[in-house]
């Protein structure tokens, strides 16, 4: 009580001091942006590094000063909802955002499933949505025109290794023809878009495809697979199934003693292979939507490393306490913002360009 | 580019070290390659060729039989990581007709419990097998008299649907505690080699396997023999006698459900160190363990180690042949196999199938 009545009497002083009508256009200088993302369930983690990557782009944002619009300078903020990791939720709360709270703009929520989920929903209301977490292309096939991706496809996570493959094949002077894939991945629509990937990209390069194995949603062990990959001897491997699918494929692959030329997997960093498997997790290839120690140049980042500028700002926002390296999700979540911020100033047509760029990273 | 002259680098060794003879392999290679013109071009793959892909893998098996020692190992010892679950989950069916839906996330309890042993207190993940069991023992005692003690002596539904709230339950609280991801323990045990490096075994699942029997066997002499085995077995066959005669019988429940939840718990600190453990990933273990009861038969432990080692078996030769996705096609299909199988030795014997 004794908390409230002070807010309300410093509020009230300030609104005297500065007159009514001057706080009403401090209100409407701030635009709020919508955002559902998981803060429990099981997309917890996730959805808390979306969070934090929204975050530090609106604190970059409004550190510089904010939007501008018409010639009006914007300061962001962002409505969270926390969807329980649930897609009927999310839609639920994306509609209560949209028409209760009046949000003009939705920001994606962690995961293709529940971004599939609450498109329909701002296609409805007309309000575009722009997401970092669904990469399943699935949901570029609907027509949506309020929805607006900012990292590459699921078909492009492995991309990098086969394309790496085919370039050392013909460095050693070997036919494509003669080289083979086994791909080990889960039977779920988003992992299914990543085989799908590289089995189009395997025929494009004419390379054979000896094993395709998808593995049950709840699979917890794919050693028959990886006897099969033992026989078959393909000259790359690659797994997919969430974090489960590489922690599964690298500590299997190790205790089967594989021996395959390359290895490729999706999700290494979140599932944090080489904290977890040390020696064990050498040689992986892994998709990643961009990598720390490559440089990005932008004007609101500048052309500082990623790593030491996130590092810095992360802190700020989260408890100080012990920082990991920022995974994946916070870096896409915090482009998503940035590209919003870019497209609203410059009121051009905004594009479906990844501006993440794969790359492959040991 | 320093990235890709480091993959080159790892290729180019990888490729010296694959080119090493291996009879067994090639010969295996050359069936597959008989079979099918050397392997299918990648448009090929869907649709219609998925008999020939099971025709050539079945040729490699046959061509290099090592691989299916491999696959009979791997399923024996796959089937006995869950034959564990499945022993707790018949005694607590067996003695209080109560089907324990909660079972999978009593073994992700011990998975963390291995996993607090390892990364908080410093100490060999192996602690985490009694630990596990301990923590599984109070857990169940604790969550038998907050919710099963009421619900037992009703019929089964009503103690089936507060069982799966429990499961809800106690997969958000570890989601609370631990955080929704998915965790390992390392255990550094490596594998063991066989037949010229062809069959590799994992050291912890043999770990897990003699355990299993351990406690298969423990469990069995403790029913026959020990006074509280006598009493639980009293228990099992009229609940009303028993208690007419002086036992119990809600101490027996408790005691029952709670060594139920330590074998899971044990189990779960192997799961940790064999596949992966997270808050979520319970399921499976339950819906597992049910079928190898149901195949097994009530009160059979020798059988359920048989279905559980059978049905791990054929999971592996399933997967193999026929591709990962139809494994639990192959599982529940040998399932209803049996059971009909069973229904009509019994029906000769004016039996029915319990």
């Amino acid at each position: 009580m004794m908390q409230i009545s002070k807010i309300l009497v410093r509020a009230s002083l300030i609104a005297a001091a500065l007159g009514c009508p001057a706080v009403l256009a401090q209100a409407q200088d701030t635009i709020t942006l919508g955002a559902a993302v998981s803060i429990t369930g099981k997309y917890a983690t996730n959805g808390k590094n979306t969070q934090d990557g929204y975050d530090l782009a609106v604190k970059q944002i409004n550190d510089k000063g904010g939007v501008e619009v018409g010639g009006k300078t914007y300061k962001l903020a962002v409505k969270y909802y926390d969807d329980e990791s649930t897609p009927a939720r999310g839609a639920q709360l994306v509609e209560r955002l949209i028409s209760q709270d009046g949000v003009k703009f939705v920001l994606g929520p962690y995961s293709s499933g529940m971004t599939k989920a609450i498109a329909p929903v701002t296609e409805k209301y007309k309000i575009p949505m722009i997401e970092a977490n669904g990469a399943d292309r699935d949901l570029f096939t609907q027509g949506y025109k309020y929805l607006f991706a900012v990292l590459s496809t699921s078909d492009q996570y492995i991309a990098s290794a086969v394309q790496l493959l085919a370039e050392l094949s013909q460095e050693q002077n070997k036919d494509l023809k003669d080289v083979k894939i086994a791909i080990a991945i889960e039977n779920d629509p988003f992992s299914q878009d990543v085989r799908n990937g590289v089995a189009e990209d395997a025929q494009e390069l004419g390379m054979k495809v000896v094993i395709d194995d998808k593995l049950p949603p709840d699979f917890s062990d794919m050693s028959s697979t990886l006897t099969k990959v033992k026989a078959l001897k393909p000259d790359l491997l690659v797994v997919s199934g969430h974090t489960k699918g590489v922690l599964l494929g690298v500590r299997q692959v190790a205790e089967q003693k594989i021996d395959v030329p390359m290895l490729a997997a999706t999700h290494c960093d979140s599932a944090q292979i080489i904290e977890k498997f040390g020696k064990q997790a050498e040689y992986w290839l892994c998709g990643s939507q961009w990598d720390e120690s490559l440089t990005y140049k932008d004007d609101l980042f500048g052309k500082a490393r990623f790593r030491r500028a996130v590092r810095e700002d992360l802190t700020t926002i989260r408890r100080p306490t012990r920082l990991p390296s920022p995974p994946l999700r916070s870096r896409c979540s915090r482009d998503a913002r940035h590209r919003a911020a870019l497209m609203r100033r410059k009121c051009g047509t905004p594009s479906r360009r990844p501006i993440c760029k794969p790359s492959t990273a040991t | 580019m320093q990235d890709g002259q480091h993959a080159a680098v790892a290729l180019r060794k990888w490729a010296s070290l694959r080119d090493l003879p291996d009879p067994a392999m090639d010969r295996a290679l050359s069936a597959r390659r008989l079979s099918e013109g050397g392997g299918l071009p990648a448009h090929k793959l869907d649709g219609n060729c998925a008999a020939a892909r099971a025709m050539a893998n079945l040729d490699v098996l046959i061509a290099a039989p090592v691989f299916a020692i491999q696959l009979l190992v791997d399923g024996i010892l796959i089937g006995a990581v869950f034959a564990l679950v499945a022993y707790g989950m018949a005694l607590v069916w067996g003695v209080m007709n109560v089907i324990n839906i909660a079972q999978g996330e009593f073994v992700m309890l011990g998975g963390y419990t291995g996993v607090v042993c390892a990364r908080y207190l410093g100490i060999s993940p192996f602690f985490g097998i009694p630990l596990g069991a301990a923590v599984g023992f109070l857990a169940g005692l604790l969550v038998y008299q907050l919710v099963i003690r009421r619900v037992v002596e009703h019929d089964l539904f009503t103690s089936l649907l507060a069982a799966f709230g429990v499961s809800i339950l106690l997969a958000q609280l570890l989601n609370q505690a631990f955080g929704p991801d998915e965790v390992v323990i390392d255990t550094g045990l490596g594998s063991l080699n066989l037949f010229g490096n062809m069959v590799s075994v994992s050291v912890i699942k043999l770990v897990s396997c003699g355990l299993t029997v351990a406690i298969g066997g423990a469990l069995m002499l403790f029913l026959k023999r020990s006074r509280l085995g006598q009493a639980i077995r009293a228990t099992a066959q009229n609940a009303r006698a028993a208690r007419v005669m002086g036992i119990d019988t809600d101490r027996i429940y408790a005691m029952t459900f709670a060594i139920n939840a330590a074998i899971c718990g044990a189990a779960g600190a192997l799961v940790a160190m064999i596949w992966v453990v997270s808050p979520y990933a319970g399921l499976p273990y339950t819906v597992r363990s049910f079928t190898i009861v149901i195949m097994a038969g009530l009160g059979n432990l020798g059988g359920v180690i048989l279905s559980a080692f059978g049905l791990g078996v054929i999971e592996q030769f399933a997967s193999f042949i026929f591709g990962a996705e139809t494994e639990f096609a192959f599982v529940f299909s040998f399932l209803v196999l049996v059971l009909i199988a069973r229904s009509l030795i019994l029906q000769r014997q004016r039996k029915v199938l319990r």
